[in-house]
């Protein structure tokens, strides 16, 4: 009887998750496929041909193959960027949670700043000019990782809090300095967080299309986001292309997203929740 | 714990690769190998804008085989005009670029950033009255890089035809034309408000009327004379949104409607007119080539038939960087799209949807019927810049106040108003006199 | 001796900061060195050039040169014809769309941690929306909500209602685009409550259990207050990305029909797109006051229940 219900609202979410997350998805996918003139209507209708193959080597061609040469410089900027963002934000993030004080105040307000303040592109543009950062691959790292850092430091500060300074004290004890204590200790212990800190850093790098067009211009350094324009303009748009192009970019990451996905429920399996 | 050093250990490793792989992108400068340029061209990413850029790249480098072309393409719009605003302000502009001419080219202050070409042979061939828009105190910058644009209606030939319908002169004629097109359950004016800009051409393609009936219009507005809202002639355009949605002459879903949807339903006569510019129609004719024949042009038509006439829009324009380190390769580029070679070239890869602003161009056989059309006002002299090349000053709001009284959110009169208060803004924030 | 008594008595006052930077033989248990990499980045990188940017609100600045106008630009923002009801729609379209991202990102994260067959490919799909870039899902949702042709409408028809044209009503826009934004941006929320459901230690649970708890008492008695680091996240974040946000507002409406779904930072936007960069400024600087005085209180409110387990 248990089983039959549990079935039926399984059944239930399935259904609601389809229609909620994969229709749209499923447009996408069709307008992918279709051909110029179809794709044009922006329709849910069946496609009347079916140049899957023409559209998408079109898409990888485009613009002397630069979506290959974007997804090179999108994995080595969003893998980058992120193994920093991840471990400074997860050290300031444990002082902060950690030590009240003057310096923690201000270091508090800091983070909510980044949250809201967006960023003043000109002058960062003077900066990297400044430091010789500006056009290079380095110098748009470090501006991904400003601007990602706020973000990451309030979810690991959140999740530290709830991890008991008893924790702290026994390592203390074993004559751990702070360092070891946080790497050794702490860091090891977000490991869910340190996942969801990845996932939507990830997301939020591989995903900006602003800070690459800014900082580091030209065929040669196009991210994967900025290769949307190729097909997309004010005036035309190749929405077949388009969305051929919108497909294959949001692929490896969900591939990505897959595989991170395996490691949280491996995760789970350590902890074991009942369900 | 595991996993932290290794984590390290990777982003340092991934940081080294990254440090040598920009290394090796800037440290490839061309080898000059006899003496060769290379020079970098920022252009659009719209169809035909690409297209003509492309030609023109090709047709210089096959006649100049010692210089080289690399085409950047970046998104057009405002987005556009900021990172062009950042890249001059900067001093990362590529050699030479595409912009547009009139207020817009003010923004960029091209005497401190672009290379002054007055009375330079480049511009030689280019017709001396385009020369004002691409020019600030009294020096010129820029040579066209593709042909006029008319700024009205455009109407489905095969529907006027069909319905035995004339070419309205006046507002009166153009209003009766569209009771007949709805009769016949035609959508008589096709309005796409997501696209916002599109919502701007009543009243920007008004201006040959206004000028018409108060011809120091554009003088006074620009300083801060003359009021859209107390002008009667400038509120006509607002008004004429206002009626075409009172008599519900609009498609359905007009407020979502989108640009491409519009030329599609205009081109397959199930819209009548579209207030639109011609400039659009020659992407649209890889996959319709009918676009050439069916869709013909007519300015706005005003109060007075025998005063009929057109508003046009310049040509955008290429320009050279001051940063430039090319300069004698990028002027004879310039030369080059300058030139009647230029334009066949161009008209090669692109239709023309309007004539040349070049000496000796003239306009192909096989031009777009509308293209043909406003060749008509221009040979009777009955045509007036858009306003946007005779004044320094267009407000930014001027798409959503359209689409607020085309959508009959905001009165004509009112939005008016609005429109003098978004123009004072604007005036007030490039410094002008007088306000 | 004192150091451990700071450990023990957690946040402590001031003094206890300044003791532990004392070279001592251990050295606090929290270095602020460890700081250092967040600090060096954020502060060269972010800081500085926010300093210099707020400079220039008070400037007339063309990018290519500045003109000292002291106020004038706050001034002129705040006379903004479309600020009233860009402020109502801001505050609106953040509570609406944080509001929803919590339940809804709680419920989808204790479905989702829960034993179900398909809970990997359920993950999959609610976070697919995430990693779809902004103008796509754009584009889509003006398609899929189209008045005539939209599958929504064409869905409502089958049961005898006709549907409005949503994003080109003034009535509907705003909140159609609130609607996708939620859609776009429940995984995430959905993935940090997954995070804060499996960091709850199993203890909890087998306690509830063992008092012969139903699954209710578990959600309300240990899911709920112990996933508190989670909805916290999930508030702040949210919120204070619901008040700033307008891309998607710009993909779908550009404010529009008009200016009735403006909110304070597509405003700001406009000036910066049409070349107003001191006067975008001007705004953003207005916009950050605005922010802060709505987060800095909730930030502390929620922050006081923030208690370990």
């Amino acid at each position: 009887m248990r089983s039959f219900k549990r079935a039926g609202a399984e059944a239930v979410a399935l259904v609601i998750a389809t229609a909620v997350f994969l229709v749209p998805f499923s447009f996408m996918l069709l307008t992918a496929v279709k051909d110029d003139v179809q794709s044009a209507d922006l329709d849910f209708a069946w496609p009347a041909n079916w140049p899957v193959v023409q559209n998408f080597v079109e898409v990888v061609q485009a613009r002397d193959y630069v979506l290959l040469r974007a997804y090179l410089n999108s994995t080595i900027l969003t893998v980058t960027s992120v193994a920093l963002i991840v471990v400074a934000a997860a050290m300031a993030a444990f002082v902060l949670q950690r030590r009240a004080g003057r310096i923690s105040a201000v270091a508090n307000f800091l983070v909510l700043s980044g949250l809201i303040i967006p960023p003043a592109i000109v002058p960062t543009i003077w900066l990297l000019q400044a430091i010789g950062l500006f056009k290079t691959m380095p110098g748009l790292i470090l501006v991904e990782v400003a601007f990602g850092l706020a973000y990451a430091v309030l979810l690991f500060k959140a999740f530290i809090a709830a991890i008991p300074r008893e924790l702290d004290q026994a390592a203390m004890m074993d004559g751990c300095g702070g360092f070891t204590l946080f790497f050794r200790v702490i860091f090891p212990l977000l490991r869910p967080v340190t996942i969801t800190v990845i996932l939507t850093s990830s997301v939020a790098v591989f995903n900006d299309f602003v800070n690459p067009l800014y900082f580091l211009p030209g065929d040669e350094n196009a991210t994967v986001q900025v290769t949307l324009y190729n097909f997309q303009s004010q005036y035309s748009t190749q929405w077949n292309l388009l969305f051929m192009d919108i497909v294959l970019i949001t692929i490896p990451p969900l591939l990505a997203f897959v595989f991170f996905n395996r490691k949280i429920v491996a995760g789970m399996t350590a902890g074991a929740i009942k369900g | 714990m595991k996993s932290s050093p290794p984590m390290l250990k990777t982003a340092a490793a991934v940081l080294a690769i990254a440090v040598l792989a920009s290394c090796g992108t800037s440290g490839d400068d061309e080898p000059a190998a006899g003496g060769s340029v290379t020079l970098s061209f920022l252009t659009g990413s719209d169809q035909s804008t690409v297209d003509t850029s492309k030609a023109l790249a090709d047709a210089f480098m096959k006649a100049n085989p010692d210089i080289k072309i690399e085409i950047e393409n970046q998104p057009g719009g405002s987005e556009g005009d900021n990172i062009i605003k950042t890249r001059l302000s900067t001093g990362e502009m590529s050699d030479v670029f595409w912009y547009n001419s009139g207020s817009l080219l003010q923004a960029l202050n091209p005497t401190q950033t672009m290379v002054d070409l007055t009375g330079d042979p480049v511009l030689a061939d280019v017709q001396p009255d385009y020369l004002p828009v691409v020019s600030q105190g009294g020096k010129a910058f820029g040579v066209p890089a593709t042909t006029l644009a008319g700024g009205g209606i455009l109407y489905n030939r095969k529907v006027y035809e069909r319905l035995g319908l004339q070419v309205p002169k006046t507002w009166d004629e153009f209003m009766a034309n569209n009771e007949k097109i709805k009769a016949a359950n035609i959508t008589p004016v096709i309005t796409t408000f997501k696209d916002t800009w599109t919502s701007q051409l009543f009243v920007l393609s008004d201006f040959y009327n206004v000028q018409a009936a108060a011809p120091t219009f554009a003088a006074d507005y620009t300083a801060g004379k003359a009021k859209f809202a107390t002008t009667p002639a400038a509120i006509g355009g607002f008004q004429h949104l206002a009626d075409v949605h009172a008599k519900d002459y609009v498609n359905k879903g007009f407020g979502s409607a989108v640009l491409d949807q519009g030329l599609k339903m205009l081109i397959e006569g199930t819209g009548a007119h579209y207030p639109m510019l011609t400039t659009l129609l020659p992407a649209q004719l890889a996959t319709y080539p009918q676009t050439a024949t069916d869709v013909g042009f007519f300015g706005l038509p005003g109060d007075d038939a025998a005063k009929h006439g057109a508003t046009v829009w310049e040509p955008a324009a290429l320009y050279i960087a001051k940063t430039t380190e090319h300069l004698d390769a990028a002027k004879k580029f310039l030369a080059f799209v300058a030139s009647p070679a230029g334009t066949d070239a161009v008209t090669a890869a692109v239709r023309p949807s309007g004539p040349y602003r070049i000496k000796g161009s003239k306009l192909p056989e096989d031009a777009l019927q509308v293209a043909k059309d406003l060749q008509v006002y221009i040979d009777q002299s009955a045509t007036a810049p858009a306003l946007e090349f005779l004044s320094p000053i267009k407000g930014p709001s001027l798409e959503q106040i359209t689409v607020a009284v085309g959508s009959g959110l905001t009165p004509p009169a009112e939005g008016a108003a609005q429109y003098d208060q978004d123009v004072e803004k604007q005036a007030k924030q490039l410094g002008l006199a007088g306000w | 001796m004192t150091r451990q008594a700071e450990s023990r008595t957690g946040p402590g006052p001031a003094r206890a900061g300044r003791h532990g930077r004392r070279p001592g033989k251990t050295g606090s248990p929290y270095p602020y060195a460890l700081y250092l990499p967040a600090a060096v980045v954020y502060l060269l990188i972010f800081l500085v050039p926010t300093v210099m940017a707020f400079y220039f609100a008070l400037t007339r600045w063309t990018l290519f040169d500045s003109t000292f106008v002291g106020l004038d630009n706050f001034r002129d923002f705040l006379a903004e014809q479309n600020l009233r009801v860009g402020f109502q729609n801001t505050l609106f379209y953040a509570v609406v769309t944080s509001g929803l991202k919590v339940v809804l990102g709680l419920g989808l994260g204790v479905l989702l941690t829960s034993r179900m067959r398909l809970r990997g490919f359920l993950r999959a799909v609610v976070f697919f929306p995430v990693l779809v870039s902004t103008v796509a899902v754009g584009i889509t949702f003006s398609a899929l909500l189209r008045p005539d042709t939209g599958l929504v409408n064409k869905a409502l028809a089958v049961v005898g209602i006709s549907g409005p044209d949503w994003l080109g009503d003034a009535t509907t826009a705003l909140l159609s685009v609130a609607l996708v934004d939620v859609w776009k941006g429940v995984g995430l929320a959905t993935v940090i409550y997954i995070a804060g459901i499996l960091s709850i230690p199993q203890q909890y649970y087998h306690a509830v259990a063992v008092d012969g708890g139903t699954a209710w008492h578990r959600f309300r008695h240990v899911t709920l207050p112990l996933s508190w680091p989670a909805t916290y996240s999930v508030i702040i974040l949210s919120f204070i990305g619901g008040l700033r946000s307008f891309d998607l507002i710009w993909t779908m409406t550009r404010g529009g029909p008009g200016f009735t779904s403006d909110v304070i930072a597509s405003i700001i936007y406009k000036q910066y797109q049409a070349g107003f960069f001191g006067l975008s400024t001007a705004g953003n600087v207005l916009l950050f006051l605005v922010v802060t005085a709505l987060v800095v209180p909730l930030n502390y409110f929620l922050g006081k229940r923030q208690v370990a387990p």
